[in-house]
């Protein structure tokens, strides 16, 4: 009885149904705290690019007083009707860049919440074996970079994957200019590690045996910025 | 298959707590250690110990899926077709991965962005797999899920004995806190300690010394 077809046939079926539903359950009933936590990483890493935040720091409520968040399209205009926690970038990346919604985070001052401190823009590509993000942040100039915050799916641990676990490697980015004159550069990471860039503008060392990966990250860079450049423009003749 | 459900029901009335049971979970921490001295579950012990915290959410983590599917297989034993029965197993411990994967993101994200793959991968841990094979398939349920939780924590000693060292040579830290700091002394840490291959020194010396602390020789 044990071992007939029938008895295998049925005994995987409800092996089945029995994990699949209890697994179901259990992904419903904590998806609410998930997406809660995954919300509160966002704004961490929103906040993380301009400022510092201490361990046990209030991060939501930091958040609600300093960052305008909003979405833009590619010519610069305000998308009212979205919202950028409703915008799925792994999507919108996809799509050429003048159908691309884009979220801007506007990072206020402190006493004077009219004044932009930094813009917080959102980047989206694919690095050597998944996709990789990140966001950047520019000064008020809107061509000098604050401070970057990347981070990835499935990138080799030690290699790639130290665009996100390495912070002096993103810190390698402060300082460094978008624009050349006029004319949108982005900012190149090199092969190679150890080498001075330091008077280069756009330039930052790479990271040895992960030259794809900076390749990539390199691709969303400048594909993301120009995707942003109305929006920049726009914002800097305002101010 | 009527001898066994006899011998089952003899076996009822023994306590939990027997001598024979007790070693259950006492052989996995020293004789008869599933890292140490059977060897599995090497690639998660090298690769979540750089810090302490992480190497202790996966030991728990292991320990209970361990545990758990130990006791839902031992349970199951008897209706358990032999023909599919490994990927029954399999059904059941990536249940169990599973819950505890979604458990860790909703109470501990940022742990278990840290320990990302390795949780996941508990499914495939020789230390599971071979405990359901090796003990659950063919014992009650009690013994089983000491079993279980005897190798979840010899597993477990082991991989947070490695976290002990790297984090504190590596980054001259223990759970995130600066120990040299404190003591005002400045530390400049072992780079190598946080790479794979200082855990694989590390891992090596403590098998070397436990096996010549209890005399035991590979057999051919």
């Amino acid at each position: 009885m044990r071992q007939s077809n029938s008895y295998i046939v049925i005994y995987a079926a409800v092996l089945t149904i029995v994990c699949g539903g209890l697994l179901a359950m259990a992904a419903e009933g904590l998806k609410e705290k998930q997406q809660f936590n995954v919300a509160l990483e966002q704004k961490k890493n929103i906040l993380s690019t301009v400022i510092n935040i201490e361990e046990g720091q209030d991060v939501n409520r930091l958040y609600e007083q300093r960052v305008k968040q909003f979405v833009v399209d590619f010519n610069g205009d305000v998308r009212s009707d979205v919202k950028p926690q409703d915008v799925n970038l792994s999507v919108e990346y996809k799509k050429p860049a003048k159908d691309r919604l884009l979220p801007v985070y506007e990072f206020v001052n402190e006493s004077d919440s009219s004044k932009v401190d930094n813009v917080v823009l959102p980047v989206y590509g694919y690095g050597l074996w998944n996709d990789i993000w990140g966001f950047v942040a520019l000064e008020s100039d809107m061509n000098t970079i604050k401070g970057v915050k990347f981070d990835h799916k499935g990138e080799t641990p030690g290699l790639g994957a130290r665009i996100e676990s390495d912070p002096e490697l993103q810190a390698r980015y402060q300082g460094k200019s978008i624009y050349e004159g006029d004319k949108l550069v982005s900012v190149t990471m090199m092969k190679g590690e150890g080498n001075d860039y330091s008077d280069d503008k756009h330039k930052v060392d790479g990271m040895s045996g992960a030259t794809l990966t900076a390749k990539g990250v390199n691709n969303m860079l400048s594909d993301y910025l120009q995707s942003y450049e109305r929006y920049l423009k726009k914002k800097k003749t305002n101010s | 298959m009527s001898e066994t459900v006899e011998k089952v029901e003899v076996k009822k009335s023994e306590p939990l707590f027997t001598k024979k049971n007790k070693k259950l979970i006492t052989n996995p921490l020293d004789i008869d250690n599933p890292i140490t001295v059977q060897v599995l579950g090497i690639c998660s012990a090298l690769a979540v110990t750089t810090q302490l915290k992480p190497a202790f959410i996966m030991a728990v983590s292991l320990t209970i899926v361990t545990a758990c599917s130990n006791v839902a297989i031992s349970a199951m034993r008897n209706s358990i077709p032999s023909r599919i029965r490994i990927i029954v197993q399999l059904a059941v411990v990536s249940l169990w991965v599973t819950l505890v994967n979604e458990l860790l993101k909703a109470y501990v994200y940022d742990v278990s962005k840290q320990l990302s793959v390795f949780v996941g991968l508990i499914i495939t841990n020789c230390i599971v797999m071979g405990r359901l094979e090796a003990y659950a398939m063919s014992n009650k349920p009690g013994p089983s899920f000491l079993d279980g939780l005897g190798n979840g924590l010899g597993y477990g000693l082991i991989l947070m004995t490695i976290a002990f060292f790297r984090e504190f040579l590596g980054s001259g830290a223990l759970f995130g806190f600066k120990v040299f700091d404190l003591i005002g002394l400045h530390y400049q840490g072992n780079g190598l300690m946080l790479l794979p291959a200082g855990a694989c020194i590390i891992l090596g010396i403590i098998i070397w010394i436990q096996r010549s602390m209890n005399g035991y020789r590979e057999t051919h």
